[in-house]
Parts: structure tokens; sequence; C-alpha cells
């Protein structure tokens, strides 16, 4: 009997010994394609219609596809939408959309973009960004309450394939506009039976090179290749990890160890070393770091002063001693990569350089002109900025050039991030840090801050001309007619100074080598529909 | 006795009653809201917002209407991320806060305990000072840098144990050796200091003189004494730990409860900031509680009965 047994297990070990045996001819194993991306944060809205940050932006852009899409070289493609018509007035686009398919495997029709876009504007779903849809006829009416039915809002569908899109005036511009979160669509089916389905990963349905399979919350987002995306023979990661660690010196250490290939945030002390060892990689950001003036009261009313303080500022040391991230000098407030009319021009190209990054003669002349040589006489001020290292040691480094050129000590103040934000509004300071970053890639974003009264304008000053000129911008498709008023804004602007332009930000980022073909656009996000890990 | 519990209750009811009403108003009283943003919300979509979440109410009205909610049990929604309900938050983060606290407790005891007993034991020994020179550096060296410390070492140089994250046991060992640092050097004095001065104690002596092993003195006689203020600190400790240290869980990538007790505030996030507040308040009372009721039964002459 046992040896009956003997033989059977010895027969069972041969045959799932053999088993395990591979041909010697198999394929090599191909690296893994998985991503592992810090993103750095937990979404606040997970819905296209809704998303404000930067890290929602990344993630909703690779499970959604919109009507148009950068591809790796920067370039504006067709992607949901095959090709697009104009009207000779530039007013009325009519898009016709590729067969493609939700991750559902349902089709992606004309109806669920005017339902999207719809939505999106409807005063009910509070969307912080509806505004970037206010090119739309009637859109911000409707946003507003002034208009309460949505048909009259200048998008409709056709039928199932056609996208009829009315404007409000003629937008150059309004394809790369098309690009951005809240001009994704969303499946109309599942929004109107579960109103809920951007709260978690079960429900979610997506249309784009990615799907999320799961979201834990305050931890990670792990999304897979989309086989249901109409383009998906391009995709060729299977797997993007988008962990949510907050400390970048975590972030640092887990990417120097492997564990993450793409980080977001490189720890400010560490940019020497990070640089030195390449693993650093600075990218374009169409951002300006500025110093805003409150204009309505002593000292910083005088056109004068401002313009002292700022020739004051020694902007290349900032950049090269202080922030140490390729950050470029601001010698006007639109930074650069932002096209002009003529094609292969910028407009930061065209409008040029309103004054050198350090000119401290002028700066004791302006201050003299104004009634305060060698700094005499001059009233304490405060400068303020939100709590944080980084904006600390700048304003600390400004603080000094202006005690050694114009001869004026002023104090520092740092508040909480929303106490700073909430005084700013309320024009309760007198010089203060600030930051923009561009919405879309024209200078407009930068441009029409400024207009009198403008929901961003915290520094009280107002001038019709500019007021005028912006107007003109936004009224007219004609693209040279468009930039040169906003040169002319810009220079309005420049001369007057209620704003001191300080540098262009830089986008640093730490990614390993062997990840390649993904695309980071200027506005800050990531597109990883087209990226691979290669053999390494 | 039963009538101290019963009086007691009531005490902490009207305790968390206190607390969330002092949170309440503090926290609408700082500028700035939820809403309050860099890139400005349109005034219409603001004006929508305000009026859905009952901003442009009378204060006294939101008051109201947010303890009507809180007694039902409903904690509100959170204004900073859309997903989630302050139930949720916790629901979620507290497990995980509390897991690593269960062991960083455990540690402090395992650890803290016999060290304290040992030095006080042997003191001015090499034991006592041993003991006394490690628990120096674990009360004053701050946290983050032992935990980086740690990350270094035993994650990024030697890879022995993950540097961060979340997944498993594995991953659990350095917070929580860091979380018990401070609790570890905290009790092994706290329990020294007591033992010394119960070790002195007349009734010692007669133990010892009634012929009873050492070993039967300390653990049995002098311990029992000795532990009552090291039980008062375990009271809020072990509440503190519980729900979560903000610094251990954002170095560690711990998805826990602790980052939102500062967030919350930073973001304005008013119905997790009462949350968590209530939460943790709820949580400090009942362990103070349960130390007072373990007093009786560790000290015979505390009692809790009403005198005749």
């Amino acid at each position: 009997m046992f040896k009956k047994v003997l033989i059977v297990v010895v027969a069972l070990a041969l045959i799932v010994g053999f088993a395990g045996c591979r041909p010697a001819a198999e394929e090599t194993p191909k690296v893994e394609q998985v991503l592992t991306y810090n993103v750095g944060a937990e979404p606040q809205f997970f819905d296209p219609r809704k998303a404000t940050g930067i890290p929602e932006f990344t993630m909703l852009l690779n499970l959604f596809d919109g009507l148009m899409r950068y591809d790796i070289q920067g370039q504006l493609v067709p992607s949901m939408a095959k090709s697009y018509d104009v009207s000779d007035d530039g007013l009325v686009w009519k898009f016709h959309l590729r067969d493609a398919k939700w991750s559902n495997g349902e089709p992606v029709t004309a109806y669920d973009f005017e339902y999207s876009w719809k939505t999106a504007l409807a005063p009910e779903t509070e969307s912080e960004y509806a505004y970037q849809m206010y090119y739309i006829k009637n859109g911000e009416a409707y946003n507003s309450g002034d208009i309460t039915d949505p048909d009259q809002v200048g998008v409709k569908a056709l039928d199932d394939k056609t996208l009829e899109v009315t404007l409000e005036a003629p937008t150059v511009y309004f394809t790369s506009l098309l690009t951005f979160t809240t001009y994704l669509p969303i499946n109309k089916k599942l929004d109107m039976e579960n109103p809920d389905w951007a709260k978690s990963a079960d429900n979610f349905i997506s249309n784009g090179p990615f799907t999320i399979t799961k979201w834990e919350h305050n931890h990670q987002i792990e999304m897979v290749k989309n086989p249901n995306y109409w383009d998906a023979d391009k995709v060729k990661l299977d797997k993007i990890i988008f962990l949510m660690v907050e400390e970048s010196s975590t972030e640092l250490m887990m990417f120097e160890n492997g564990e993450i290939d793409f980080g977001n945030n490189p720890p400010l002390p560490e940019m020497d070393r990070l640089k030195d060892e390449g693993i650093l990689t600075i990218s374009p950001y169409l951002g300006t770091y500025y110093y805003m003036c409150n204009v309505t009261e002593p000292p910083f009313d005088n056109v004068l002063v401002r313009k002292a303080f700022a020739a004051a500022i020694d902007r290349e040391s900032i950049v090269t001693n202080v922030t140490k991230g390729g950050q470029l000098p601001a010698t006007a407030f639109v930074p650069g990569g932002i096209p002009d009319a003529e094609p292969g021009r910028e407009f930061r190209e065209v409008g040029g350089t309103y004054f050198e990054p350090y000119e401290p003669d002028k700066a004791k002349q302006y201050l003299a002109e104004a009634g305060y040589p060698n700094g005499e006489g001059f009233p304490e001020f405060v400068l303020l900025y939100n709590t944080s290292e980084g904006h600390k040691i700048i304003a600390e480094a400004i603080q000094g050039m202006w005690k050694d050129t114009l001869g004026i000590t002023c104090t520092l103040t740092n508040q909480e991030w929303k106490v700073y934000l909430d005084n700013r509004t309320k024009l309760n300071y007198q010089i203060a840090r600030a930051g923009w970053i561009g919405d879309y890639t024209d200078p407009m974003t930068f441009i029409d801050m400024w207009v009198t009264d403008g929901g961003n304008n915290d520094t009280g000053w107002s001038n019709p001309d500019y007021d005028s000129f912006v107007a003109t911008a936004k009224g007219t498709g004609d693209q040279a007619v468009r930039m040169e008023a906003m040169h002319n804004a810009e220079d309005i602007l420049m001369d007057e100074m209620p704003i001191i332009p300080i540098y262009f930000y830089t986008n640093l980022n730490l990614i390993k080598p062997y990840l390649k073909d993904y695309y980071i656009s200027a506005l800050g996000y990531t597109d990883f529909k087209l990226a691979y890990i290669e053999e390494h | 006795m039963k009538k101290y519990i019963i009086n007691r209750i009531f005490s902490m009811i009207l305790v968390l009653l206190v607390v969330s009403s002092l949170t309440f108003f503090l926290a609408k009283a700082i500028p700035g809201g939820p809403f309050t943003k860099e890139k400005k919300v349109p005034d219409a979509i603001l004006k929508n917002l305000e009026e859905k979440y009952h901003f442009d109410d009378p204060l006294w009205k939101q008051y109201a209407s947010y303890m009507g909610n809180l007694i039902k049990g409903d904690l509100g929604p959170s204004f900073r991320y859309d997903a989630l309900t302050v139930n949720d938050i916790i629901k979620k983060g507290f497990p995980v806060s509390a897991t690593i606290g269960f062991l960083a407790v455990l540690l402090s005891i395992i650890f803290g305990l016999p060290a304290g007993i040992i030095s006080a034991y042997r003191q001015n020994f090499w034991q006592d000072n041993t003991v006394m020179f490690f628990s120096l550096i674990g009360i004053s060296v701050p946290s983050f840098i032992l935990a980086t410390a740690f990350m270094y070492f035993f994650g990024l140089k030697f890879k022995i144990l993950p540097i961060a994250g979340w997944g498993g046991f594995r991953y659990m060992i350095l917070p929580a050796i860091t979380l018990a640092a401070y609790p570890t050097a905290y009790i092994a004095r706290l329990t020294r200091s007591s033992m010394l001065d119960v070790l002195s104690q007349d009734y010692i002596k007669t133990a010892r003189s009634k012929g009873l092993s050492e070993f039967k003195v300390i653990t049995m006689h002098a311990l029992k004494n000795a532990i009552l203020p090291v039980v008062t600190y375990m009271g809020p400790m072990i509440a503190a730990i519980f729900t979560g240290s903000f610094i251990i869980e954002r170095l560690f990538f711990i998805p826990g409860l602790g980052k939102y007790y500062v967030t919350a505030i930073y973001d304005r996030d008013y119905t997790v900031i009462l949350g968590t507040t209530i939460f943790y308040a709820f949580f400090l009372v009942t362990a103070n509680f349960i130390v007072d009721i373990l007093y009786a039964f560790l000290d015979p002459r505390i009692t809790y009965e009403e005198k005749k």
C-alpha cells in the first residue's frame, strides 16, 4: 500500500516539477509598466465640473478625455473631437465627435458634453471654476442666476456626434480652454441616476486613458489602463498609483529608495544637492511671484515710491541664492511660454522687458523724487506674507535689499493663510506677497486680474485706460488686435506698478530618468497618456 | 459607588457640551472661512454656498442646528473634502491611529514600567544611570527628529523596514516606536520617583521583616501603590495617542485621524474642527473616568462611598 502511495506522490512531484519548467526560448520579462506618482494631497472635488486644484487636474485629465488634448510636444490636437468647424464670425463652433466609449462600454455622445457643460454652469452645482466657461454664450448669466433656462446657454448637441457651441465673443484660444478639467465630459446617465458618483471609486465612469480602481481616502488612488479608451493602443502604462504623501522629506526618501517614480514637492533645503545629482527636473510654469501694494493709502499710494521699491530688488540674487530652483527674474508681469499673434513668437518676447532686474541707482532716484531722499522721513510699514519658510527667506532677503539701497527698514509680518488672504481682500495691509498661476495659456489670465474692482484685484488700483484695453482684447477674435491691446495694458500696469513682479515660477519635480513620454503642462498638471517606463 | 458613577456621567456630558459650544464659537470667530481662497470664488457662487450651509443665518441658529444634529450622531459634511462626511473621516481615521496608538502604549508600559522599577531599586547604580540617560533622550529629542532618523537608517540606508506608508504590521513598527519614545521615558521616570517614595515607607519594611520574597515585596506591595501616578498619567496619554499624532502620521504617511486636528483649522473646515475636538474630548473624559474608577481598586484608602 505504502509503495503505491509513494509512486503516486513521486509521479505528482515530477509532473508539477516539469510543469514549472519554462521552455528556454521564453521572452525576457518586460519592465513592469506601473508608475508611482506622488500627487501629494487628497482631492477636494473629484467631479471634473467642480475640481479646482492641480492634484485633481492631474488625476482627472488622466481619467477623462476632452474635445482637445495636448500631446507631448505641447501641440494641441483634437481628441474626443475628430474635427471642428468655426463660423466666419468666430462665434459658432461645431465639434464632430469621434466614435468613443465610456469605461463601461456605453458610447460617449454630444449629449454627454452638453449635459456636462450646462450642469457645470448651473448655480446649484456651485462650481468654483465655472468662470472658465463664461466664454460660452449666456454662460455667466446662467451661472449668476440672471437667466434660469439652461437651454439658453450656447452649447447644444445637434445629434449624437455633433456638438454646437456659441460663444459670447470670438475667442481664438477657445480650443486650448477645451483641455481644461471643467470642459471634460461626464456620463449623463450616471450623473442623473447617482449624483454622488464622484465621491468614490465604486461607480466611477470615465472616458480617458485610465480608469479608477481604488480610492483609499488620504492614502492613495489607483488607476489602470482603460481598454475602452478610443486611443488605448497608444497607452503604455498598465497602472498608475497616485500616493498622497504630504511631507516633502518623506517623499524625497521614498523617491531615493525607488518607491516613488515621480514626486512633485522637492524640499527647498535640498535644492542644491538635488540639482548637483541631476534628480531635479525643472519645467516651465505659467506663474508669477510678486508683491502687491495697497495703493489706497500711504506710503504705497505714490507711484514713485512703488517704482523705487521695485527697482531696489536684486532679482537675480533672489533666484540664484534664495529660491535656487531655476526661476527667472521677472521684469514684466506676464511670464514667457504664451504665444503671441505672430506664429513662433511669444507674448513676453514681443512685449520685452520693462526694467532691469536690479536698478539700485534708479531706485534711489525714484525715492528722492518721491520726497524721501535716502529714505529720510519714510513712514514705517509692514511687509506681509503667509506663514511659510520659503516666503520668509525671500522676504528677509528683500527687506535687506531695501535697507541697503533705500535706507528703509520695514517690519516683516507673517500670518496664517486664511487670515492673510482675508486681510489682503480687506485692503488691510501695505505691501504683501502674492503669487498667480495662469488658468489657461493666454496673456488674459494674467492681464484681466487688475481691472477696476476685479475679483482678484486686492490692490485698490483702478485705471480706466487699462480697463478699456482689457475690454478690447476680450471683445474681438482678431489675435493681432487682442495682443496689441494686452501689450498696451501691460505697459500701463508696469508704468504704474501697483504690483511688483519678482520672479517667474518654475515647476520643480523629482522624476526618475526611466520614465518617458509624460507631458508636464505649463499650467502645472501632468498627462501620462503616452508615458511608459524604460528598461533600467 | 453607583451614585458616584452617575454623577460623573452627568458632569462628563456637561464638559462635552461646554467644549463643543466653546469650539463652535471660537472657530466661527477667526477670520476667513472654508471658501476663502486665493483664486476668488465668484460672488454668485459664494452666495449660494453660504446659503446652502446656512452661514448667513444668525450664529445662535447655526449653533442650535449643529447641536441638534450632534445629538443624533450626525457630525455633518466636510467643507474641505467633498467625498467625506465628518463621520467618515473619524470612522476611517480612528482605527488606523488607534492601532499605532495601542502598540505605542503597549511598548511604553512593557519597557517603561520595568525600567522605572529597576532604576528605583538600584538607585544610583549603573542600571539607574542607564535608564535615566535614555529616558532623558526620550523626553528631550523631538519626535520628528527621531522619526526622520529612524526612517533614514532603518528605511533608506539599511532597508530593513519601510520608510513610510500603511499596509501591514511592518509599516507600524517605526511609527509605534517613535510614538512610544516620550511616554516610555516619562513612565520610566514617573515609576522610578514613585517607587523610591514607596520603597522608603514603613509598610515595606514590615513586609520585608515578615519574610516575604523581594519580588513579592516589589510587585504586590510597592508597585500597587507606586503605580497610581502612572495610572493618572496614562489616562490623558492614551486619549492623546489613540486619537493620532499629527507629526508622526504626516511624516510616516499614515492615513489616521491626527492630521485633521491641524488641517481642519487651516482649512476652516468647521464641522471637522468640531467633530475631531468633540471626539477627542469624549475620549479624554472617558479615559479620566476609567482612571478614577481604577483608583478605587488600587488604593483602598480611596473610596467613593458616601460617608455615613
